[in-house]
C-alpha cells in the first residue's frame, strides 16, 4: 500500500516491466506444480519425450487405479485421524492452561509460564532418540498416540502464548460482570472466554492441523506398520517401490497434495492469516 | 519456534493492577483441573527428554537396558573430528548464507510489488504463498522429478539444448545448490507475506512527504521504506536461520543427505547416524550441540538485534 498516491501514474514501461518480473517467478512456481500434475496423465514413454508438454494421450488409469485403491484413502485417514486429535487435544490443553495464565493469580505463575516458553526454542528433533525411547517405553511405539501427544506437547508453547495473549485482551468488564453475579473461574472459562475466542482458536487450529498433517519426522520414527502411516511417510513408501515408474509417483504426488491445495484456495485468508499470524505474535 | 522469553515478566505489572478488586469463587479448582495436562504433557516429552538427550550423550549406548558405558565427551569428540558432521554444519550456516543473499532480498522485491495497487496482485500473493503451504516431502519429491535427469524436467532442457543431461542430484558438487533451490522455492512466499504485512503498517504521509521532496523510486525505497522494514527483516532473519537449524524432512527425499554426505544437515544427520543406527550417545550429542544452538540463537539474537521491536 505504500505506492497507492503514485499509482496513478504507472507508466506503461513500468507495467509490463512489472507484469514481465512476476509473471516470471510466478512460472518457476507453477511449472514444476503442474508438470507434476499433467505428468500423471502420460505413459513413462511420454513423460520421457515430453515431459513440459499436455500428454500426447490422456492415461487417466494412473489416477483411476490410486483412487479405486485402499491405500491412497487410507494414509488420507491416518493422517487425518492423527491431525484431527492433535489440534482437539492442543486446542483443550493449551486454552486451559492459558486461561489460568492470563486471569489467575497463583504462585509461581511466571515462572511456570517461562517453563512452557522453553518448548518456543528448540524443535522436536533436538530430543527426537530420547523422545522415541520414552514412547517404546511407554508402550506408545507404532501407535497413533506415539505420533499425537509429542506433537500436543511441542506446540504447547506457542498454543499457551497465543491463547494467553488473546484471553488477557478480552474487555474486562466481562469479568467484574460474572465474578459480582456469582461466577466461577470454570464457568467463566467454559461460557465467556471460549466463545469469544474463536479467532485465536481458528488461528491455533489452523498452524497446528497443517504442521500436524505435513509433519513426517516424529510419524517416521514412532510407527512401523505401514497400514499406520501418514500420507508423508506413506508416499515415500509409494516412491520407493515404483521407483522409476515417475507417472504412477506423479499421480500419487498430485492426489496427496490436491486436498491441501483446494483447502488453500477456499480458506485463503484464514490460512494465509493464521500461518504468519501464528508465526509473529509469538 | 520463536522464541518470546521475557515478555511474561513485562506484561505482569498489568495484570496486578487490573485483576485487583474482583476475586471469583473456584480458583483453586480452575488451577487443579486446567493446569496438570500442559504441565504433565509438557514435562513428559519435551522437558525431560532435552534432559535425558544431555545424560544419554555422555555415555554410549544402543537403547536397550540402561546406558551404563560412560564414555564423557568421547562423542562429542567423534562428532566435531567426523567430516560428515562438520559437512552438515557446513550446509546449514550455507542455508543461513543464501536466504539472507537471495530469499529474502527477493522476498522484498516481490512485496514491493505487490503492495501497488493493480489488477492481479491477490493472484500472485496466492501463487507466490502456495509452495509454503505443501509438506515439504511433497515439495521435495516434486523436485526430485524436476531434477531427475531421465525423465524429469532437467532432462527435457538439457536435450532441448542438446548438452548431456546433468545428474544434479547425484552430483557430489552440484546437490546442495538443487538443494538450496528447492529451499528458495519452498519458502520465499512466507518472507514475502512477512513483508507485504510489514509494508502495510508503514505510515504511508512518510512515502508521500519523500515523494513531494522529489526522491526517485529507487531512492524511496532505499532511504525510506527498508529503513522503516528493518523489524521485519531481523524477523524474517530469524525465521530462516531457525528454519534452517530444523530443515529434515525436505532433504529426505530429495538426497537422503547424499550424495556422499555432500547435503547432510543437523538434522539429517542425527537421523541418519543416530537414530537408523541406534547409536543413542551420538545421536544425543547432535541434539545437544543443536540445542546449544537454537538457545544461544533464540537469547542472542532477541538481545541484540530484536531489543528495539
Amino acid at each position: 500500500m505504500t505506492e497507492t498516491s503514485s499509482s496513478v501514474r504507472v507508466s506503461a514501461g513500468t507495467r509490463i516491466y512489472l507484469y514481465l518480473s512476476l509473471s516470471l517467478v510466478a512460472a518457476v512456481v507453477l511449472v514444476p506444480l503442474v508438470t507434476t500434475a499433467l505428468g500423471g496423465f502420460k505413459t513413462l514413454g511420454d513423460l520421457r519425450l515430453n515431459p513440459f508438454g499436455l500428454p500426447s494421450e490422456w492415461v487417466w488409469s494412473n489416477y483411476i487405479d490410486i483412487l479405486l485403491g485402499e491405500r491412497y484413502w487410507r494414509q488420507m485417514m491416518n493422517s487425518l485421524v492423527i491431525a484431527a486429535a492433535t489440534v482437539f487435544l492442543t486446542l483443550v490443553v493449551s486454552s486451559m492452561a492459558a486461561f489460568c495464565f492470563a486471569h489467575i493469580r497463583f504462585f509461581g505463575a511466571n515462572q511456570l509460564l517461562n517453563y512452557f516458553l522453553i518448548g518456543l526454542m528448540f524443535p522436536a528433533a533436538t530430543a527426537i532418540l530420547p523422545l522415541f525411547i520414552r514412547i517404546r517405553d511407554l508402550g506408545l511405539l507404532d501407535s497413533y498416540w506415539g505420533v499425537i501427544l509429542p506433537q500436543v506437547a511441542f506446540g504447547l508453547g506457542m498454543s499457551i502464548l497465543l491463547f494467553r495473549n488473546y484471553f488477557r485482551n478480552l474487555p474486562e468488564e466481562l469479568f467484574q460482570a460474572a465474578f459480582v453475579d456469582g461466577c466461577g473461574y470454570i464457568r467463566f472459562f467454559w461460557y465467556i472466554s471460549l466463545p469469544l475466542s474463536r479467532p485465536i482458536v481458528a488461528t491455533v487450529g489452523i498452524v497446528t492441523f497443517v504442521s500436524s498433517w505435513n509433519s513426517y519426522i516424529l510419524p517416521l520414527i514412532m510407527l512401523n506398520t505401514e497400514s499406520k502411516y501418514p500420507w508423508p511417510l506413506g508416499i515415500m513408501v509409494y516412491r520407493g517401490e515404483f521407483g522409476t515408474d515417475w507417472q504412477l509417483v506423479l499421480a500419487f504426488i498430485t492426489l496427496t497434495i490436491l486436498p491441501t491445495i483446494i483447502v488453500f484456495f477456499l480458506a485463503q485468508k484464514h490460512i494465509i492469516a493464521g500461518l504468519t499470524a501464528g508465526a509473529v505474535k509469538s | 519456534m520463536t522464541a518470546s522469553v521475557g515478555d511474561a515478566s513485562s506484561l505482569d505489572a498489568a495484570t496486578k493492577i487490573r485483576y485487583k478488586s474482583p476475586t471469583a469463587r473456584g480458583r483453586l479448582p480452575a488451577l487443579i483441573i486446567f493446569l496438570p495436562p500442559a504441565i504433565l504433557l509438557f514435562t513428559l516429552f519435551v522437558i525431560l527428554p532435552m534432559g535425558e538427550a544431555a545424560w544419554y550423550s555422555l555415555y554410549r549406548w544402543n537403547g536397550y537396558g540402561t546406558p551404563t558405558e560412560f564414555v564423557g565427551v568421547r562423542n562429542f569428540e567423534v562428532l566435531f573430528n567426523n567430516a560428515a558432521f562438520s559437512r552438515a554444519l557446513i550446509n546449514n550456516g550455507l542455508i543461513i548464507v543464501v536466504s539472507l543473499l537471495l530469499q529474502i532480498p527477493l522476498a522484498i522485491w516481490l512485496a514491493v510489488m505487490l503492495s501497488r495497487k493493480m489488477a492481479g496482485v491477490v493472484a500472485f500473493r496466492l501463487v507466490f504463498f502456495l509452495p509454503y503451504v505443501l509438506a515439504d516431502v511433497a515439495a521435495g519429491l516434486i523436485w526430485r522429478f524436476v531434477y531427475d535427469g531421465d525423465y524429469g524436467l532437467f532432462a527435457a532442457i538439457a536435450g532441448f539444448f542438446g548438452v548431456a543431461t546433468p545428474y544434479v542430484l547425484a552430483d557430489r558438487d552440484l546437490a546442495i545448490y538443487a538443494v538450496l533451490a528447492v529451499i528458495i522455492w519452498k519458502y520465499f512466499g512466507f518472507h514475502m507475506m512477512l513483508f507485504i504485512a510489514g509494508l502495510q503498517s508503514l505510515d504511508k504521509s512518510i512515502m508521500e512527504a519523500a515523494e513531494i521532496d522529489g526522491a526517485t523510486g529507487w531512492q524511496r525505497f532505499r532511504y525510506v521504506t527498508l529503513p522503516l522494514l528493518g523489524s521485519t527483516v531481523r524477523l524474517s532473519v530469524f525465521f530462516a536461520i531457525i528454519g534452517s537449524l530444523q530443515l529434515f524432512d525436505l532433504i529426505m527425499p530429495l538426497t537422503g543427505g547424499g550424495p556422499s554426505n555432500s547435503t547432510q544437515t543437523m538434522v539429517t544427520f542425527l537421523y541418519t547416524y543416530g537414530v537408523t543406527r541406534m547409536q543413542v550417545g551420538l545421536g544425543s550429542a547432535v541434539g545437544v550441540v543443536l540445542f546449544v544452538i537454537c538457545v544461544t540463537i533464540a537469547f542472542g539474537y532477541k538481545r541484540i538485534f530484536m531489543r528495539h521491536d
